[in-house]
């Protein structure tokens, strides 16, 4: 197997960076207050926190964030072992009326979307639900796309994408492994 | 494993990972829709031939909070009353497609033959065997301890050094016996107080310290007290005189309340009868936690649910 780096550090904070000015743009003359970055265990709890922080110099208040947990919410518990699920922790002001940005490090099938999207309903009704994630890599399932991507990485299903966050692993980088060359 | 029967199946890593799961399906029960679509399309029957107030409600709360369809099963009004054995009963539930059977019967080790038995494919959840165990009230009781202990920061931890002493009927408890197991798991250090006539013959290969005397038990200031109900419905003999010095020797009354540390927990499985093993001061005071474990046995019973149910092959 071989595995081939494809983001250094640098390039995952500026990445972030962008994402952070695109939601910002995005958000127009809404103030920032109205923002809620939900990160999806567990890489995505610690990119949410990252773009909150840079939101926080951009603009002026501060865009809550919290985590939110799918696993409750999976159409694949069956097919393999149980997960023990992470916590949800839903910002004071809660998500409704909210602008709420879904955070993830991949976007693969979009399972995990689906899951998030119904997970959400169940903890109230944002205004908007928008979606940030560092890598896209294709190979979509279901219909759902990002607003906000850090980079888009053509794979073969073949090939595996391995996120790795200082926060979560102690190591920072993105890389792809296996398939052709 | 694809039952849980007994606690004392579980290890140190399965039993923290029960009440870990346990403190997220508490959360569920904070937000604005307190129920998860996990366990769509499972079937759940609670099937108790003995009473219970707080297992079967909690059972079945906990089944529909997480989407199952559950059918209460209770022997009185059901063709048990005409003379149908346990084998014709759990051949009809699986013939009507059960995922899992939460059974509760007089008969120590009914669950297990259950399980053990090619009647029926479910998964079994033990919820009380004759005088054997009852392992969801012990998880649900750690569960209290781990919670009154940590609170918020409860996550991954035991119940290490922890001081838990067991009092009252310990022959016809198997709330006793499953909590003497999993404590020791946990790595709590566990005493039992009781009259000798109402201790099991080989107790003294448990992993427990033995002690008759409730005074000296409660002045060597405990973390936990648990006081056990007196199961008069199996008591086919006499153990003590009566019950007015039963409660004056055994029961936790308001001067042994007075005695105890500030912090100590005062637990109950209930039913409680109040005057007689617990005064009515001390099953209302602060330091009791009756009503937390009641509302902690519904996380339990969804955490038991979810890992031996959402996947094919169960997860305990």
């Amino acid at each position: 197997m071989t595995a081939r780096t494809l983001l250094q550090p640098a390039d995952i904070t500026r990445a972030l960076t962008r994402i952070s000015h695109e939601i910002l743009e995005s958000q127009g003359d809404d103030s920032i207050a109205g923002l809620v970055l939900l990160g999806i265990p567990t890489r995505g709890v610690a990119l949410a926190k990252r773009i909150g922080a840079l939101l926080d110099e951009l603009a002026p208040g501060s865009a809550a964030t919290g985590s939110l947990d799918v696993t409750m919410y999976r159409d694949d518990l069956a097919g393999q072992p149980t997960r023990a699920p992470s916590p949800t922790q839903i910002p004071a002001g809660g998500i409704d009326g909210k602008t709420v940005v879904l955070v993830d490090d991949v976007l693969y099938s979009g399972r995990t979307i689906r899951a998030a999207l119904d997970a959400l309903a169940d903890h109230g009704r944002p205004r908007a639900v928008r979606l940030a994630v560092l890598v896209d890599r294709g190979h979509r399932e279901l219909p759902i796309r990002a607003d906000f991507v850090g980079k888009n990485l053509p794979t073969s299903a073949e090939e595996k994408i391995r996120v790795r966050l200082d926060e979560v692993d102690g190591a920072e980088y993105v890389e792809i492994i296996g398939g052709a060359k | 494993m694809r039952h849980l029967l007994s606690t004392r199946d579980l290890d140190l890593e399965a039993a923290v990972g029960i009440l870990d799961v346990a403190e997220d399906m508490a959360d569920v029960a904070t937000r604005e829709v307190k129920k998860l679509p996990t366990l769509r399309g499972k079937t759940v029957i609670n099937l108790f031939f003995e009473d219970s107030t707080r297992t079967r409600t909690s059972f079945e709360l906990a089944a529909k909070r997480l989407s199952a369809d559950l059918i209460n099963f209770s022997a009185k009004g059901s063709s048990v009353s005409k003379g149908e054995g346990l084998k014709d009963t759990a051949q009809t539930l699986a013939a009507m497609g059960a995922d899992a059977v939460v059974i509760r019967h007089s008969a120590s080790g009914a669950a297990q033959v259950l399980a053990e038995s090619d009647w029926i494919d479910a998964s079994i959840l033990n919820a009380g065997d004759g005088t054997h165990e009852h392992p969801t009230q012990a998880l649900l009781d750690a569960f209290t301890m781990r919670k009154r202990l940590h609170g918020n920061a409860s996550r991954g931890r035991d119940l290490d050094g922890l001081r838990v002493t067991i009092v009252g009927d310990i022959l016809h408890s198997r709330v006793a016996r499953s909590n003497v197991w999993l404590l020791r798991t946990l790595g709590a250090i566990v005493t039992v107080v009781a009259p000798a006539t109402l201790l099991p013959s080989g107790i003294d290969n448990w992993p427990v310290t033995i002690g008759y005397d409730l005074d000296a038990a409660v002045d060597d200031g405990p973390d936990v007290v648990m006081m056990l109900r007196i199961q008069a419905e199996r008591m086919h003999a006499a153990y003590f005189p009566n019950t007015r010095e039963y409660s004056r020797e055994w029961g936790l009354d308001d001067d042994r309340l007075r005695r105890l540390r500030p912090d100590t927990m005062v637990m109950h499985p209930g039913p409680m009868v109040r005057g007689l093993e617990i005064s009515a001061a001390a099953a209302d005071s602060s330091r009791s936690t009756v009503l937390e474990q009641v509302a902690n046995g519904v996380s339990i019973r969804m955490a038991v649910l979810y890992l031996l149910l959402a996947s094919e092959g169960g997860a305990l």
